[in-house]
């Protein structure tokens, strides 16, 4: 019976999809009998029955090389996963043990200088992405807030349609844009604001849909005990329903931090790279962490160069894993309740 | 959270008197605050149409003097020299490594990608499935210039020999010909790609084979089908439509991809001749714009390079539309 439970189970136990099966029907439920359940006698029934007990060879012979395809299939993804952290660990960790790492920038070294440090890249990298969140998460939530509250229509239809539109949007493009409107158009110089609003038009598609996601799971009868009470409408979702939904929301937008503050292409086109501090984020050069790691890309074969270009990876991928963990905690334990 | 693909479960359940949109509507009294916040909200979702909108309008707008004054055809010349009094510019050679690489990052990404997706939903045990999603949702969290800096750094020097013994044995073919390129090749790009662009995939394949309704599994599994053929006829026919657009969503993101590529490409030398092998280097559309971002001095040549990312727009809008229409028939279809 053994085999037959294990069968079964990948489907049964996936209480996720919200089947109301009886347990009963759960474990027990229709599934190939096993040898042993085979009822005695002779006849066709009996032939048709064991012919499911035992599949034909080459139908099991199949089943199984499917299983192995599968199981295949998931080590060959986690390959890329397990080379790329460890060699990216392993590679940049004592770039980041050092102090100056954290305390110093760049200035003054070059690509064949060891070390240095990544303090400048780091601050501009959170300024950046802090204002970016400033102007994207009041449109992205108020979009969400009308798509699932007021919009009805075409209106909301089209709302709905550029939000998937602008979400495909490649960076690159966006970048042109922000270029077009604010350097050819306004004739303004390249700043660390342009890269912002480009990174603003990426993060916004992301912190609509998962702001909409929170807000249709939030019961009706919320709303409706609300009104019924009187509340006006304004209130009742900014009392009720943003705060019901809070913790998602939040989920949303650290993963709508997480994915731009990887970016690189807004950054390579509207915010060159500089190797000191610099905390104006409306004139001249901007330094970032993705810069950093591009500024020594010609010079990859230096050992001192791939160092720092490790160690900005590194320190790039904890700050957007940590964002991500954090999101992921707060999505787990403040979770609406269905 | 199914903030790739924009359906949600709330989508498709139906509340205690059957689906319904949310009600409250009426609610609005036109008090002062209700007009205000409401203003705000409608307000805000215009904003996002119209930076769609203008970020068509002015492509287009900045594009078309620099077209006018090309004197090569944009669609069907290889040549890129938009400098100079006479600028000559045409996109064929980018459309064709974009295309290409993206066509075999998909070759690569969508099998795999639904068959992790069937692992984690079918086949893995279940204290497996939430450790294995994590695990795969973490590739996409990896930002794109690390990959970059992972390919050029640490796979090229694994990938140059694979690439050797596929042109030493199917050179004669045109497609694996050898071109002398070994670094950054079409083929290489493809396939670091295709890594990146794998979790797309299976996020929104796993979201609609977790949906298949456990009635259709268990009556395959009742009528002796094996586990194979129950997927084969139950799970993998309901999931079709959303394979299809969340193979659509993957192929956006690898046309579009931008640092990843400016990292890994080789650019070909002017005049070098066309060849259709997966195995030459050339820059997609992409990477042309990032590593000439310092070149943009001129009205001409920066409307060069616009032309270029409207294109390449044109090109992601396309796809991406198709995944939408494919995902929206699917839910009104199950509704």
């Amino acid at each position: 019976m053994t085999a037959a439970i294990d069968r079964r189970t990948p489907d049964d136990r996936s209480s996720s999809d919200g089947s109301d099966l009886p347990d009963a029907a759960r474990s027990g439920g229709p599934a190939v009998p096993a040898a042993g359940a085979t009822p005695p006698g002779d006849g066709p029934g009996r032939e048709a029955l064991s012919e499911m007990s035992h599949p034909h060879r080459a139908r099991a012979v199949k089943n199984g090389v499917a299983k192995g395809v599968m199981w295949a299939a998931f080590a060959l993804a986690m390959v890329p996963l397990v080379w790329i952290l460890g060699t990216v660990v392993a590679k940049g960790m004592h770039m980041l043990t050092t102090m100056t790492w954290w305390t110093g920038n760049q200035r003054n070294i070059n690509s064949d200088d060891f070390g240095g440090g990544a303090r400048h890249a780091i601050e501009g990298t959170l300024q950046m992405v802090a204002f970016t969140t400033l102007i994207a998460v009041p449109i992205g939530i108020l979009t969400a807030v009308y798509l699932v509250e007021y919009g009805r229509g075409p209106l909301a239809r089209a709302i709905s349609f550029t939000v998937d539109i602008l979400s495909g949007v490649p960076s690159i493009v966006a970048a042109l844009f922000i270029y077009a409107v604010w350097v050819t158009t306004f004739g303004l110089g390249r700043s660390g604001f342009a890269a912002s609003l480009a990174l603003v038009l990426l993060m916004i598609p992301v912190v609509v849909r998962s702001t909409e996601e929170m807000l249709k799971l939030v019961p009706n009868e919320l709303r409706e005990a609300a009104y019924a009470l009187g509340v006006p409408k304004w209130v009742t979702v900014v009392k009720v329903v943003l705060r019901t939904a809070y913790s998602g929301i939040i989920t949303g937008v650290l993963l709508g931090i997480a994915r731009v503050m990887g970016e690189t292409a807004p950054l390579l086109i509207l915010a060159p790279y500089t190797k000191n501090f610099q905390r104006d984020l409306f004139n001249g050069n901007f330094p970032t962490l993705p810069m950093m790691i591009n500024q020594d890309r010609g010079d990859f074969a230096l050992t001192t160069a791939a160092e720092r270009m490790w160690g900005a990876a590194l320190t790039l991928i904890l700050l957007v894993l940590l964002l991500n963990v954090i999101g992921r905690v707060i999505a787990h334990f403040g979770s609406v309740k269905k | 959270m199914s903030t790739v693909t924009g359906v949600s479960t709330a989508d498709q359940t139906p509340g205690p008197d059957g689906p319904q949109p949310l009600q409250g509507d009426r609610a609005s009294t036109g008090r002062f605050g209700d007009r205000i916040f409401g203003g705000a909200a409608t307000v805000s979702g215009i904003v996002v149409i119209a930076i769609v909108s203008l970020i068509a309008v002015f492509l287009v707008v900045q594009a078309v003097p620099a077209l006018m004054d090309n004197s090569a055809n944009f669609f069907t010349s290889r040549v890129w020299a938009p400098g100079g009094d006479k600028p000559a510019f045409g996109i064929l050679e980018f459309l064709w490594t974009t295309v290409a690489a993206s066509t075999i990052a998909m070759l690569i990404s969508v099998p795999v990608g639904v068959a992790v997706a069937l692992f984690i939903t079918q086949y893995a045990p279940a204290w497996l499935r939430r450790p294995a999603a994590t695990l795969v949702d973490l590739l996409a969290a990896v930002p794109s210039i690390v990959y970059g800096l992972w390919g050029l750094i640490a796979f090229a020097p694994v990938f140059k020999p694979v690439q050797g013994w596929i042109e030493d044995k199917l050179g004669w073919f045109p497609l694996f010909a050898p071109t002398g390129i070994s670094g950054g090749t079409i083929c290489f790009i493809g396939v670091v790609l295709a890594i990146m662009v794998l979790p797309i995939v299976t996020a929104l394949s796993r979201e609609v084979f977790d949906q298949t309704p456990t009635p259709h599994k268990e009556g395959a599994l009742a009528l002796g089908a094996t586990q194979w053929e129950m997927i084969r006829t139950a799970v993998l026919p309901f999931g079709r439509p959303g394979v299809i657009s969340a193979s659509m969503l993957a192929l956006g993101r690898a046309l579009g991809e931008t640092i990843a590529v400016t990292f890994l490409v080789s650019a070909l030398s002017d005049g070098s001749p066309w060849t259709w092998s997966i195995f030459n280097g050339g820059e997609t559309f992409a990477s042309k714009i990032a590593n000439n971002a310092a070149e943009f001095s001129n009205p001409t040549k920066t409307g060069a390079y616009i032309a270029a990312g409207l294109v390449l727009f044109v090109l992601t809008f396309v796809v991406n539309s198709i995944a939408r229409v494919v995902i929206e028939r699917r839910k009104a279809f199950t509704e």
